[in-house]
């Protein structure tokens, strides 16, 4: 649908060491691939660890996962799968060239991603008054408190990773809406938009996976 | 000064079939350098610049010889593979029947304990020609045991128990080295291994002051630490019975079942919530940091051996 | 004259060409700023060898200390800093990024008739990135160094070592996003930013092996990353993941570690086979042999170095089984390493072979990496590696590979592609006279550390039993001589900067189109975007041409 934009215009954004914007296009978008390979397998170390130690200390995981609040970590599914749905739209609205729609959009996503924060925190802060972060606080009473000291190791290892994960994709978002405001991205230029949405979606798959491994493991 | 040599000495078993492989090997790479290095020094010399040799229609590749050089080596390889992996399970297997050692490294010395009660310090006397096993664990690092005169060597680790054996067939002296990385002072966690007639190795065993055996020492400390009023026949608590236990399945609480072995046994006690026994409740304390790494082998060894006793009649 | 199969242009052969990469801004902050691919790569030539340095001091420090069995220049706190300091300083600020973000950098976008590679800002993010982790471990070493080896190995780095792991690892954790970028840049560079009629397979086999060791890189290193940061946490909160006190196992920090640094053992060799490919090619004036199954073997090498990591751990207590798959996978990725090794040799037939210096580092790669690869099968052979296991037989098997493999390929490599770099020659004889005392000096240190281990002399060893003292005193020796060898063209490469004879465009008569374009290249490389028609290393032996270096 870009297809109005004169090539003129195009050039405009394409950089010396390219011939062209396509080439410049497939080149962000493979590289934001490659990124996330990265991604995956930096999460990939965290998950090999739970994986193990699941086996090794099946029952105590089953246990101290039912300590984890599903609800809240189920409401915060639902928060990062509507926040890609904007996005999904926000690209649809970058290469349609519509300017507010793109804008409203990428705020909203930068929004839920913030209510997911805000809930994390709440989470956070219950594990911490139930003495549940582990350190000199950590209090557990039932079978091999040490196990359960792990399994919330790898809890917060893996859901504060994450979290680090979405606090930069609001950055990024905003910093998009702002650009977008100020029409950084008309004429066809959509492509920083698209790549910024493929971090996104890495980002809320990654939650997709933490869920049901961290919540859902205690709940039959 | 020492003589100066180029091969250590073969001095168990092991070390022959060890050094057998090793010598099929480098053959091998010999076989494999000749046929690489030659040809480069036969055209370095015959098609240096500007010598008259024939290079008229020079290939730039053939199905087949490239073929013929990548399945030769993967047959190769598969026999070399074989031919380790046989011996490696070998040396990895514990043998029965054998002269038990309990060894626990520490940074930086390894205190020996034999079945009889001998205690040695970065030493180990053994007897010629008779299978000695050792049972190996770490109190703080990663460690390893390695006597290069007899090819074996095993990571000790905390937290877990590992295993070598070795048959001497000579007599002598030779070096035991820590060879995993531990600390300050790791090359000085060395010690010896003292080869010596069975006859000589009985008096040594004897001579000095008289010592309790290790399953003594743990029948001891099964009673001075409280593990026998929960664990006897007639204690008020309902413990399980530890005789006819050892190598045996064991059922758990979540429906699993386990067998009964050495790490087993050490879990029971230092984390005595991680697998629990079906039919218990979880009152168990755990024992770590109240027992050292010398009372809980201590401790298993005399489980094992009332573990292989016939279990009691239910009460 | 000219053969007409290399289709060189030399009208303006002897020329320097003034308006170049170098002399188009001046500053430095036109280096500190830059986004050009080939000043990235000095930028990068120069730091890494301010890291082969101090590494090598620290080399030369233990080799003196090891003179005598007992302790006489350091004490065994210092020994042990010594040796972790070398190791981490040499493998990750100095081998892995060598070939890659050097030569790598410098000549890519050139190979494939690009102006620069895809992503210029981030390739000198890179360059920051790196320089930021070097700062960290250097701060690590001035404030009183590391002592737990380059392998970290848990609990002794968590718990019980009191020196500044954190920051160490830290300096590795950054170097290594810059190690991603890098790979990343040259695939997407790859994939995307080739001239037209460049098919794949009209590659240069240096490009398809900086493809291979650009996917490790971004594929091992994020898990390198990651277990720094855990073994930091751990150390810092008591985290329970590796320690064995509270619950932990050390044994997996084991295998997150070689899981990322067995690929990363390809990382620094892959680049340098794909130098020698090069190589061999031009001072044998012929098409390489079996083009499409060296380029394959890269590839395979990349793919199954991700399988085989557990053959670091034979001894480590994992179980019997896993050792026996690890170590039939590990026979098997020696391989496509064998098939490199046979093309090479099969590519000399009917050729016509200069010894210019470039050549002797190319031979003396080959004869070294087989030796060191060879010693490879010794330790996948299970039952040996149970003896010969964290002994100085490990210790003699990686530097046949790394140093006289990789490092000999870098110099190799600096050396051919020096001309290009600068617009001048480096002194032939002196050349020649380097690669040889650089492969004496080698030998002379390493071999005897292959009987060394045999006997059974632990690695990591300040004090030793005195009748091992003999092998050790060669050893040094012949580190001394090696020492000379690599300083050498440090000397002569300096010297060459101002006073080198200009080389012209394409001094060696080479086909690859990093050639076709001025020395030193313009800044954006190519007047215009050079058209493939061909294969790669149309180089003809029956009508030689005479490279003329005798009088430089
Ligand atoms: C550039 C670095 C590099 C490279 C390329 C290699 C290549 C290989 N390495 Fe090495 N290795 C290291 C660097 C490297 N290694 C380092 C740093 C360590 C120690 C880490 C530490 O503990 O600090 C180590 C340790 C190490 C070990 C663990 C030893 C121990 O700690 O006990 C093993 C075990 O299998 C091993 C095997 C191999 C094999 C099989 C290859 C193969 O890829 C080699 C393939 C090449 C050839 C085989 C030669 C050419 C082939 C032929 C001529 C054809 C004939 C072939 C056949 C018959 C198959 N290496
Ligand atoms: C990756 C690249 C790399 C490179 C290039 C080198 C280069 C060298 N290495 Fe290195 N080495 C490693 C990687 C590398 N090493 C690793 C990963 C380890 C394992 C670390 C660990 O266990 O954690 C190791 C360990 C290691 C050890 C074992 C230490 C131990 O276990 O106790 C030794 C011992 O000889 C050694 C020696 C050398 C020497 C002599 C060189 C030479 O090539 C260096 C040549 C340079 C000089 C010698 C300096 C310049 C010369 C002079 C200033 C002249 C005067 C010199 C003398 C009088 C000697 N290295
Ligand atoms: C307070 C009572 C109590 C004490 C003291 C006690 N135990 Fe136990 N032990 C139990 C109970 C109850 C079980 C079964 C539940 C379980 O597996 O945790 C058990 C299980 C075991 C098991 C596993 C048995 C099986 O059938 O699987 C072993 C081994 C064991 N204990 C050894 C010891 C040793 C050794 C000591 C002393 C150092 C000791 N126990 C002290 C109560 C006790
Ligand atoms: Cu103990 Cu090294
Ligand atoms: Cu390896």
């Amino acid at each position: 649908m870009s297809t109005l934009t004169s090539p003129a215009s195009e050039d405009a954004f394409v950089a010396q060491q390219f011939d062209d914007i396509e080439q410049q296009r497939e080149a962000a978008k493979l590289g934001m691939w490659i990124f996330l390979a990265t991604e995956v397998l930096f999460f990939g170390g965290l998950f090999l660890g739970y994986t193990i130690y699941r086996f090794t200390y099946g029952q105590i995981f089953v246990e101290t996962s039912r300590r984890l609040d599903v609800l809240l970590g189920g409401s915060n599914t639902a928060v990062l799968l509507v926040s890609s749905l904007l996005m999904a739209f926000a690209v649809r609205a970058a290469k349609l060239d519509q300017r507010r729609m793109l804008t409203w959009l990428l705020i909203g996503t930068a929004l839920l991603g913030c209510v997911f924060m805000s809930i994390k925190g709440v989470e956070y802060h219950k594990d911490y008054v139930d003495h549940l972060v582990p350190g000199r606080h950590f209090d557990w009473h039932g079978a091999d408190p040490r196990s359960a000291e792990l399994f919330f190791w790898i809890y917060f290892a893996m859901t504060g990773l994450h979290a680090i994960h979405v606090t930069v994709g609001i950055g990024v978002m905003l910093v998009l809406a702002l650009l977008a405001w100020f029409g950084k991205f008309s004429h066809g230029n959509h492509n920083t938009v698209e790549i910024a949405g493929l971090y996104w979606h890495f980002v809320d798959i990654v939650w997709v996976f933490l869920f049901p491994l961290l919540y859902l493991v205690g709940h039959r | 000064m020492d003589q100066f040599r180029l091969f250590p000495p073969q001095a168990s078993t092991t070390s022959h079939e060890v050094d057998a492989l090793f010598f099929a090997l480098t053959l091998i790479s010999l076989f494999f350098m000749a046929v690489i290095f030659l040809p480069i020094i036969f055209f370095s010399v015959k098609y240096r610049r500007g010598s008259p040799a024939d290079r008229s229609n020079p290939r730039s590749g053939s199905f087949l010889i490239e073929s013929g050089w990548t399945i030769g080596p993967i047959f190769l390889s598969l026999g070399l593979f074989a031919w380790g992996a046989v011996a490696y399970f070998r040396i990895e297997r514990r043998p029965e029947n054998a002269i038990d050692v309990e060894v626990v490294g520490r940074q930086w010395m390894w205190k020996l304990q034999h079945a009889e009660g001998k205690r040695e310090i970065n030493e180990l006397h053994v007897p010629l020609n008779s299978t000695v096993a050792m049972t190996m664990t770490s109190q703080d690092v990663i460690h390893s045991f390695f006597i290069p005169a007899f090819r074996v060597k095993q990571d000790v680790v905390p937290g877990k128990y590992t295993g070598e054996w070795f048959k001497p067939t000579r007599t002598g002296e030779y070096h035991i080295f820590c060879a995993q990385y531990c600390g300050t002072q790791h090359s000085r966690m060395i010690g010896r291994v003292v080869v010596m007639e069975p006859a000589a190795y009985e008096r040594w065993l004897k001579s000095g002051e008289p010592t309790e055996s290790i399953v003594q020492t743990g029948e001891r400390l099964f009673r001075d630490r409280g593990c026998s009023g929960c664990h006897a026949p007639n204690s008020q608590f309902h413990a399980p019975l530890l005789q006819g236990l050892y190598r045996n399945p064991v059922p758990l609480a979540n429906g699993t079942m386990v067998t009964a072995d050495d790490q087993y046994l050490r879990d029971s006690i230092l984390q005595p919530g991680k697998q629990i026994t079906a039919g218990y409740q979880n009152i168990m304390p755990s024992f770590a940091g109240h027992l050292s790494e010398e009372e809980i082998m201590q401790l298993i060894a005399y489980l094992k051996y009332i573990g292989n006793q016939p279990p009691p009649s239910q009460e | 004259m000219v053969s007409d199969a290399t289709e060189i242009d030399i009208k303006t052969a002897g020329e320097f060409a003034r308006e170049n990469y170098l002399s188009v801004h001046h500053g430095v902050g036109s280096w500190l700023l830059t986004k050009d691919h080939k000043r990235i790569g000095l930028l990068y030539l120069f730091t890494i060898l301010i890291f082969f340095l101090i590494a090598s001091i620290a080399a030369a420090l233990m080799r003196i200390e090891l003179v005598t069995p007992q302790p006489k220049l350091v004490t065994s706190e210092t020994y042990n800093k010594l040796f972790t300091i070398h190791g981490v300083l040499m493998v990750w600020f100095f081998l892995i990024p060598s070939i890659p973000t050097v030569l790598g950098n410098f000549v890519l976008p050139m190979m494939i008739g690009a102006r620069d590679v895809a992503f210029p800002k981030l390739n000198l993010m890179s360059w920051y990135i790196f320089v930021a982790g070097g700062a960290l471990a250097l701060w690590s070493l001035v404030h009183g160094g590391v002592d737990t080896g380059w392998t970290f190995y848990t609990p002794y780095s968590t718990t019980y070592a009191n020196t500044h792991v954190i920051s160490m690892a830290a300096g590795v954790f950054v170097a290594g996003f810059s190690t991603i970028i890098t790979g990343m840049n040259f695939m997407v560079t790859t994939h995307k930013m080739r001239a037209p009629g460049l098919t794949w397979f009209r590659l240069p086999l240096f490009v398809w092996s900086l493809y291979a060791t650009s996917l490790i890189m971004v594929l091992a290193t994020p898990v390198l990353a990651i277990t720094l940061a855990l073994i930091s946490v751990e150390r810092f909160w008591g985290v329970g993941i590796f320690d064995p006190k509270l619950g932990g196992d050390p044994v997996l920090f084991q295998h997150l570690f070689w899981f990322y640094s067995h690929p990363a053992v390809y990382i620094m060799i892959l680049p340098g086979m794909g130098v020698i490919s090069e190589l061999i090619t031009c001072f044998s004036r012929k098409p390489i042999y079996g083009y499409v199954w060296v380029g394959s073997a890269s590839m395979a090498i990349a793919v199954l170095g991700f399988l085989v990591w557990g053959h670091h751990m034979f001894v480590s207590s994992q179980s019997v089984y896993a050792g026996m798959v690890f170590s039939i996978l590990s026979f098997l990725v020696a391989v496509p390493s064998g098939i490199k090794v046979f093309n090479w040799t099969a590519t000399l037939r009917k050729g016509s072979i200069h010894f210019a210096t470039p050549m002797l580092y190319a031979l003396g790669f080959i004869g070294l990496f087989t030796i060191g690869g060879l010693t490879g099968l010794f330790l996948a052979a299970l039952a040996v590696d149970v003896h010969v296991h964290d002994t100085y037989f490990v210790i003699a098997h990686f530097h046949y590979i790394m140093v006289g493999g990789m490092v000999m390929a870098f110099m190799g490599g600096l050396h051919y592609w020096w001309p290009k770099i600068s617009g001048r020659l480096y002194p032939e004889l002196a050349g020649k006279l380097a690669a040889t005392i650089t492969f004496i000096g080698f030998n002379l240190t390493f071999f005897p550390q292959f009987i060394l281990g045999y006997l059974g002399q632990p690695r990591r060893y300040h004090v030793y039993p005195p009748e091992f003292q003999i092998y050790h005193v060669l050893s040094t020796a012949g580190a001394s001589i090696l020492g000379v060898g690599y300083l050498m063209p440090l000397i002569y490469f300096i010297w060459a900067w101002k006073h080198g004879r200009v080389a012209g465009p394409n001094p060696w008569r080479a086909t690859g189109l990093e050639w076709q374009t001025p020395s030193p290249p313009p800044e954006h490389n190519f007047e215009q975007t050079p058209v493939v028609t061909g294969p790669p290393y149309s180089y003809s032996a029956e009508k030689d041409v005479d490279l003329d270096l005798a009088s430089i």
